[in-house]
């Protein structure tokens, strides 16, 4: 189909300022393809790489690790009580006594390494996110956490007021317009029919759009083959928002996750996903 | 049909005694793979090289080798590909991207009750066609479909 | 040590099918690092699959396969309990055998 070449080539056209070819681009049949690429989307996820992740991260929940050696599985409490995973994943962020701070599920794994293994955060923070052939354990270990929540509901519990607290600062950072753009994740994810050329831009202040936002994550990403967490997508959303990188596991991330993932609280989480 | 000639791994027995051969430090991999690989297919740069390197020239098409591919990929590094034959004694299958620098993507061979199905995931480098051939009963079949391929944004 | 391989066999009437996760970078020899400098070619060359210690399957791969692969067998006349194991090796000589049973 002579469209996607031309698709293609508006991409060249608009990375150099040209949008001339702005009327052309309405020619794509984004239906279809949206169609072609959600059949493609079953197909992959019936056998999804992400699942050689989640083994990864079995072992590594499972071992004796760290100065302390001792294993996560008899140490770690993700809010249903030490070593308990079913159904953890969908609950977080939550507020956590121990450590008296709403967190989300990567930022708790790390914390339990941390405070029950005895690594070192900064170890940690030094490569926190897949590239190329590494894969952070922390991204494995995630990966396992959220892959024993398959098929249960998300239910952020806001009714905890320390978790609504987090949960409006996670709204007001959404739209927080700052860096050389003047942007903020609203302009892009504030309001429906929001696209950027074949990819669709979900509003995460709706349920729908909170949904797409959080489902999948997550995920192996077909591009590069990597798994990458939420975490990671949401320091890459800064990235080219061209703001500062948020440091690694920080309140700012864990505010933005409260507000996408209780928003789309009642639906239910089909796993570790496939990613574009 | 010697198009895959498995002179060290030819079944099971063989493979405990390769195993075992490994193991002794007698056999490096490498060497026992060298031999086994089939190098100038793979490496061919030309689709009409491959063919003939795997002994699969002038094919015919046939209704009963199926190929389901989408017809638009939404990433080009993985792109599901399935392959099937319903034609009788089918041996083997190969899977061949034409746009792809190598065209040659893999082969597969069949035996003891294995069905002639293969399902694969392939980088497909462009908006290409992609061919499928088997054989069966030494005569080559084909059958092909076209798969393009987008970038989601730029640079995604 | 190559990570493991995840494996199905799922029976459906009496063809199994078998789904194969493979753990690998799967390197054409063709892509460039940052540094411009080419990254050496790293992909499985040889698949097998055998059932009850018979190979039912024997593949040979270059590095079109996508990264971390995934294969899909069908297979007749399986039933419940056969033992399925996949085995690869790749280009540098790397290897990994994993099983399962047809369930």
């Amino acid at each position: 189909m002579r469209k996607f070449r031309i698709m293609s080539a508006l991409c060249a056209l608009t990375s150099a300022g040209v949008f001339a070819a702005h009327v052309q681009a309405q020619e794509v049949d984004h239906a279809k393809a949206d169609a072609e690429f959600a059949k493609f989307r079953a197909e992959m996820e019936d056998s999804n790489p992400a699942e050689l992740f989640e083994l990864k991260g079995e072992e590594l929940w499972k071992a004796k690790r760290g100065p302390n050696n001792v294993s996560l599985a008899e140490s770690c409490d993700l809010g249903l009580g030490v070593g308990k995973l079913d159904g953890a994943y969908v609950l977080m962020p939550r507020y956590f006594k121990d450590a008296d701070a709403v967190m989300d599920a990567e930022r708790r794994v790390v914390w339990c390494m941390t405070e029950k293994q005895g690594f070192k955060f900064d170890d940690i923070a030094k490569k926190p996110f897949a590239s190329g052939n590494y894969t952070p354990e922390i991204t494995s270990l995630v990966t396992y956490v959220a892959g024993h929540s398959r098929n249960k509901q998300f239910a952020v519990n806001l009714k905890d007021p320390k978790v609504r607290e987090i949960y409006e600062t996670g709204k007001e950072i959404a739209n927080y317009r700052a860096g050389p753009y003047d942007f903020s994740c609203n302009t892009c994810h504030g309001s429906d029919g929001k696209r950027i050329r074949m990819q669709n831009l979900p509003n995460i202040g709706s349920k729908e759009g909170a949904t797409k936002s959080v489902m999948g994550w997550p995920g192996y990403r077909m591009t590069g083959g990597v798994m990458l967490t939420h975490q990671w997508r949401m320091n890459d959303c800064f990235r080219q928002q061209r703001f500062p990188e948020p440091k690694y596991a920080s309140d700012t991330i864990t505010a933005l996750l409260t507000y996408m993932t209780a928003n789309a609280n009642g639906v239910m989480y089909k796993g570790p996903g496939i990613k574009r | 049909m010697d198009m895959l000639r498995r002179t060290v791994l030819k079944g099971a027995g063989a493979t405990g005694v390769l195993a075992g051969l490994l193991a002794a430090g007698v056999l490096k991999p490498t060497l026992a793979y060298a031999n086994d690989w089939n190098k100038a297919a793979f490496e061919a740069k030309e689709l009409d090289a491959a063919l003939k390197a795997l002994g699969a020239e002038g094919a015919a098409e046939h209704k009963d080798l199926v190929m389901k591919a989408p017809e638009i990929a939404e990433n080009g590094a993985v792109v599901p590909i399935d392959v099937s034959s319903a034609i009788p004694n089918t041996a083997s299958i190969a899977i061949l991207v034409l746009k792809n620098p190598s065209p040659l993507t893999s082969v597969f061979e069949f035996s003891n009750g294995a069905m002639a199905d293969v399902a694969v995931r392939l980088k497909v480098a462009q908006t290409s066609v992609i061919r499928a051939v088997a054989k069966a009963d030494g005569k080559v079949y084909s059958t092909q479909k076209e798969v393009k391929v987008t970038v989601g944004g730029c640079g995604g | 040590m190559a990570d493991p391989m995840k494996i199905r066999a799922q029976l459906k009437g009496d063809e199994a099918v078998i789904r194969v996760l493979m753990s690998h970078p799967m390197e054409t020899g063709q892509r460039k690092d940052g540094d411009g400098k080419t990254i050496p070619a790293h992909f499985i060359q040889s698949i097998t699959v055998a059932v009850n210690g018979k190979t039912v399957v024997s593949g040979q791969t270059g590095g079109s396969v996508s990264r971390n692969p995934v294969f899909g067998f069908k297979l007749k006349g399986a039933k419940a309990g056969d033992k399925v194991a996949v085995s690869w090796i790749d280009n540098k000589g790397d290897k990994r055998t994993d099983e399962t049973t047809v369930a």
